[in-house]
């Protein structure tokens, strides 16, 4: 099998996707005795393309035009059709991003294929891959398959594969190559303005190695300084579950879930938050979870790694005692 | 402006769900339904749209004969009439098939925007705004958190990650996928209730529409998944629990 991986950047920086992406082609691969080319788009990003030959993949594509130095729907679709017509790869990987699901299932549809997007894990049996993702917000989860001729497209979610699992090359380098592309500026029809941020003090809640996150169960405004101190105590960045940035009790640009931010922090501590699906899709890649809530059968217990079933307003001013002794 | 908002009606959030064995689908018999979630943001900016800029709003939905209980709530809400794409087995389509059918049931209408919510809250593939966009020729944009209008052209404030934003321009006619937040969905009132009751629903067999299915994907089974982790529950007195949970986290999970 040939697979083809799509690494996305921005700005001239790979995101950390890209190489969990990266980890989970090395693994098909090497399960299904495939070869593996690393993609990279946009303009003046030869610098990546060095950086990603020294993985272990069997050929770089270093595919570059004017018309791909900012991302746009049709420039992106345009170019990969391009790239996978020339290439005939079986199998095309994504990472599951907000850029992807933009254009990727456009990409399928112009080559007359499906996509199995936002998968969060495979299963090789008997030659054929099973593509696992979620469904009814992940109270239950699906396997698919692909139906019909190669190429297949698939993307998987953020942290569902481990960046720091992505090889290095055994020998040296993988040779780069640089393909061209035909794209026409009238064929791009989107005006791609400025990037921005909304909050002056926007913390990017992804690379936070602790999160203190509070739900329903902080009850008021004014507890969330009881939070603050801990997330303080801890080293820790303050977040939330959407009725608490709702109400307005802290930005938006702290939530987290399904239409918040993604994270997998080394320790996510979740203070009164229920565990509601569209919560839990947002942080269970989390590395360690602790939850403090009243409610035995919170859901958020299902998928803690340690719980506490009582008073959070008890409970954390004594943690944060406790952090605060010498140690 | 003449506007498409897709609509579908999804098993109710608290609903129990319980497979059919060995199958790809749920009980439908013992639960109620609503309308998805994120769509209502989509129908809710398709009103807001026409409030401002004149103009018809349709919804649109596909599935079975429930579905068009969801059609009635976006009449209820204001929209101006619905067309009812109607399939007993919608959920056995690939995101490729559904699109192509919707595409097929709404490309006469010519709308000069067709929304769509982000993603369904049943099976979550997030692929039919673009497929429509792609399949009707038209130009897109996704997870939008603000439409500002101006003649044929539109400002879309895209949501990216980790708290960025990108203003993009584009023109219409065009297919954008609404992010959830975006706005607050109005509730229906009883003058709106009444008022459905004389709107236009048009009902489109999907086998009518004559377009060839050929799967690109198939969901083999559905389960729930299996616990993978096991919490370890700390007791005792407030202080005791710091205790011995910092310890925890200190010298165990070592992530503090």
């Amino acid at each position: 099998m040939k697979i083809l991986v799509v690494t996305e950047q921005r700005e001239g920086k790979f995101n950390k996707v890209s190489f969990e992406i990266l980890a989970a082609s090395q693994q098909i691969a090497e399960q299904t005795k495939s070869s593996v080319t690393g993609v990279v788009v946009g303009k003046g990003v030869a610098a990546l393309a060095d950086e990603l030959a020294g993985y272990q993949l069997d050929e770089i594509l270093l595919v570059e035009h004017d018309l791909l130095d900012t991302y746009t729907p049709d420039g992106f679709t345009l170019a990969l059709k391009q790239i996978v017509e020339s290439t005939q790869p079986d199998l095309v990987l994504f990472p599951h991003t907000y850029q992807v699901r933009d254009f990727a299932p456009a990409l399928a549809a112009s080559l007359g294929k499906g996509m199995i997007g936002d998968c969060t894990s495979y299963r090789e049996a008997g030659g054929k891959l099973i593509f696992v993702r979620q469904m009814f917000q992940g109270r239950t989860v699906a396997d698919v398959v692909f139906a019909g001729e190669a190429p297949w497209i698939a993307s998987f979610q953020a942290s569902a594969f481990r960046a720091d699992l992505a090889k290095k090359h055994a020998t040296g380098k993988a040779p780069v190559k640089t393909v061209r592309v035909d794209l026409k500026p009238e064929q791009i029809r989107t005006t791609p303005l400025e990037l921005f941020r909304e909050a002056k003090q926007a913390v990017d809640l992804t690379q936070a190695p602790i999160l203190i996150s509070v739900g329903r169960g902080i009850k008021a405004p004014e507890n969330i300084p009881l939070a603050e101190k801990l997330a303080h105590a801890m080293g820790g960045e303050l977040c939330a579950s959407r009725p608490i940035c709702d109400e307005g009790w802290l930005p938006m640009d702290r939530q987290i879930g399904s239409s918040g931010q993604t994270v997998a922090p080394k320790l996510y501590f979740a203070l009164g938050i229920s565990g509601a699906i569209q919560h839990v899709v947002g942080m269970k890649g989390s590395r360690t979870i602790a939850a403090i809530n009243k409610d035995q059968n919170a859901p958020i217990f299902e998928i803690a790694d340690y719980g506490v079933v009582g008073d959070l307003f008890e409970i954390v001013p004594a943690l944060v005692e406790e952090l605060e002794k010498p140690h | 402006m003449k506007i498409g908002v897709c609509v579908k009606q999804v098993p109710a959030k608290d609903a129990p769900l319980a497979i059919i064995d060995g199958s790809a689908w749920i009980r439908e018999s013992d639960i109620g339904f609503e309308t998805n979630e994120p769509d209502g943001f989509a129908l809710e900016e398709a009103l807001r749209l026409k409030e401002k800029h004149g103009g018809e709003v349709v919804a649109i939905s596909m599935g079975p004969e429930r579905s068009k209980q969801t059609i009635k709530e976006a009449l209820a809400k204001g929209a101006d009439r619905g067309i009812h794409v109607a399939d007993n087995e919608f959920f056995k389509l690939d995101p490729l098939s559904a699109a192509k059918s919707l595409a097929a049931a709404i490309k006469a209408e010519n709308f000069d925007l067709i929304l769509t919510g982000l993603q369904s809250d049943d099976q979550g593939f997030g692929q039919t705004g673009v497929l429509l966009a792609e399949l009707l020729g038209r130009p897109h944009a996704t997870i939008i958190m603000a439409i500002e209008v101006t003649g044929e052209r539109m400002k879309l404030k895209r949501e990216l990650e980790a708290g960025w934003f990108q203003w993009v321009e584009l023109s219409l006619p065009a297919v954008l996928s609404i992010q959830s937040g975006i706005n607050k969905p109005r509730y229906a009132t009883l003058k709106g209730i009444m008022a459905a009751k004389k709107k236009e629903i048009a009902t489109v067999d999907r086998a009518s529409l004559g377009v060839r299915i050929a799967p690109t994907q198939q969901v083999e089974r559905i389960y729930v998944p299996s616990k993978t982790k096991k919490t370890e529950f700390i007791t005792g007195q407030p202080k005791e629990i710091a205790a011995k949970l910092v310890e925890k986290l200190r010298h165990e999970a070592r992530v503090i």
